[in-house]
């Protein structure tokens, strides 16, 4: 669903249009789980300590790798929510060039008013798992540049 | 005499406050306590009527401050049953209290391959002073296990005590599981050997009468803001003749008796200890809640916290798929609990929603979590406050999330 050359502004406005329809937290949280659910599962030998985000709370597995010019991410997390929030991530940076991961400001999680699980203080990894993709995004970026030399 | 609940919650004003269009309900008590009126009104008047540094000044205000300092620490000696003001030194709060023991007794008393005591179910702040102590002096910690119902195994503890053990520091009342230590025998076994013992009485002071002669602790800490006080006031009660024979922990103002660069004395406990200018509005706060805590009546709030607690831990034991950690029989109404398959996270995020303040994750109680195999828990800690209604918002919350994730 996310290999489809959207741009990552599209993709955000969809996603901001899917959760339009939703008047409360119940009906949005009951979305995410149903996103966690639908996730592709990420290999389980990248669920280790080496692909684990941090959080006191609750715990993220990243995983990516390079197709072409595109990067691909893979992920997962032991708390249901934070993992709903994570497909959305992935739906949004998977299969994009490291150029526009490293260059977007996401806006999506505030508008569709889940902004409380972005805050540094909930630790839940979210937060990190953001600024490791992009870091992986910049490892990618570095070694496009030295194939292309 | 019965609890008056209803009229004890308007002196909270937080708790007339709404959250995510719910009404507050707030089961994070063992993390903070509300305020009550008293304690806000006292420290107000502090600040816009007497405020001024405290043992120095020759003016008016300042012996006015320094008064209403001292009064704070005679009531905090009386509360606890202290012997003297000179036992009570006031602290930024426990962990401050417990830096200070660790250092300064372990300065004084504590060599290479000695022996420190805690337990499995101690706050990371009363292991992680000791730690930083026991690497300086290279001694060594060691730890009385818990068991299944999470009660501490005082049969271990008499195989840990040796010769080479200088002190004992275990937690009045465990902050995750809500379990009531044996601490009265804990002291026994630990004189009988002439060991001295420290209490973390973060949990206890607010849950009941805490009487340091009659438990005959060494050293006894508390916090001020989980006892409806302020925050970044605390207490280290120590005996006298103990306290007397320890180096001073942190040096500056007050602490000191008269300073040159060829060497410098220091001042009488226990100013010794209270160096720099100290929290003393937050003293005032302190003594101020103290003073409320006992004139709405210990014995009721125990009683009533009693009933709470029965009535809620019948409630979480029916309900499908909950596990609940620490059954010991002698506890306070502090429930820590996982949801089948749940995530702690995710049940707390929920709560949230319902308006219901409730603690996830691991508590600062890493090992405890390890000696579970748990990666967390949700905890939910009651207070005097809190009403039975307040129990079954938790547990139709609970039943919500057991509906979304289940």
């Amino acid at each position: 669903m996310s290999a489809t050359g959207q741009s990552i502004k599209d993709i955000e406005e969809e996603i901001v249009q899917e959760f339009e329809v939703f008047d409360d937290w119940m009906d949005k949280y009951n979305y995410l789980i149903e996103l966690s659910k639908d996730m592709p599962a990420i290999d389980n030998k990248f669920k280790t300590d080496e692909y684990l985000i941090r959080g006191c709370q609750s715990k993220v597995w990243l995983n990516a790798s390079l197709e072409g010019d595109k990067v691909i991410f893979t992920a997962d997390s032991d708390a249901i929510i934070t993992k709903g929030i994570i497909s959305l991530l992935i739906r949004i940076l998977s299969h994009k060039t490291p150029d526009e991961i490293i260059n977007t400001e996401l806006s999506f999680v505030d508008r569709i008013g889940l902004k409380e699980n972005l805050s540094p203080t909930r630790s839940n990894g979210l937060l990190s798992m953001i600024k490791q993709m992009k870091l992986y995004a910049l490892a990618y970026k570095t070694k496009l540049n030295q194939t292309k030399q | 005499m019965n609890l008056d609940v209803e009229r004890i919650r308007q002196d909270f004003p937080i708790l007339k406050r709404q959250v995510h269009n719910h009404p507050l309900v707030y089961l994070d008590n063992a993390a903070t306590s509300q305020k009550p009126l008293a304690v806000l009104n006292s420290m107000n008047e502090f600040y816009t009527t007497i405020n001024s540094n405290i043992h120095r000044g020759v003016h008016y205000l300042s012996d006015l401050a320094t008064e209403s300092y001292e009064n704070a620490r005679k009531t905090t000696k009386n509360f606890i049953n202290a012997r003297s003001d000179r036992e009570i030194i006031f602290t930024s709060g426990t962990t401050a209290s417990i830096n200070l023991v660790a250092y300064s007794f372990g300065e004084r008393y504590i060599n290479e391959d000695d022996e420190i005591i805690l337990s499995v179910m101690e706050h990371h702040s009363n292991i992680i002073p000791w730690q930083l102590m026991a690497e300086r002096k290279k001694a060594v910690i060691r730890v009385i296990p818990v068991n299944d119902n999470g009660e501490l195994v005082l049969e271990e503890l008499e195989k840990l005590i040796s010769k080479k053990t200088k002190i004992i520091a275990v937690t009045h009342i465990s902050n995750t599981l809500g379990t009531v230590n044996p601490v009265s025998e804990i002291i026994k076994k630990a004189h009988s050997q002439g060991i001295p013992v420290l209490l973390d009485g973060a949990q206890a002071v607010q849950h009941g009468t805490v009487d340091v002669r009659e438990l005959d602790c060494d050293f006894y800490v508390f916090s001020g803001h989980k006892i409806y006080g302020p925050t970044g006031i605390g207490v280290l009660y120590g005996k006298e003749e103990l306290l007397s024979q320890l180096p001073p922990y942190q040096g500056g103002g007050d602490m000191i008796d008269n300073v040159t660069f060829a060497g410098s004395t220091f001042n009488v406990l226990p100013f010794k200890f209270e160096a720099g200018t100290t929290n003393f509005a937050g003293a005032v706060g302190m003594a101020a809640a103290l003073d409320y805590f006992s004139n709405t009546g210990i014995d009721s709030i125990v009683s009533y916290e009693n009933d709470l607690l029965k009535y809620v831990y019948e409630k979480l034991s029916r309900i499908d798929g909950l596990t609940l950690f620490g059954k010991s029989a002698s506890r306070i109404p502090v429930f820590s609990f996982i949801l089948d398959h749940i995530h702690p996270y995710d049940t707390g995020m929920v709560l949230d929603k319902l308006g219901i303040a409730v603690r996830t994750g691991t508590h600062c109680n890493q090992p405890l979590m390890d000696r579970f195999g748990l990666p967390g828990t949700v905890r939910a800690s009651f207070c005097f406050y809190n009403t039975f209604a307040e129990a079954d918002a938790l547990i139709d919350g609970i039943m919500k999330v057991k509906q979304m994730f289940g």
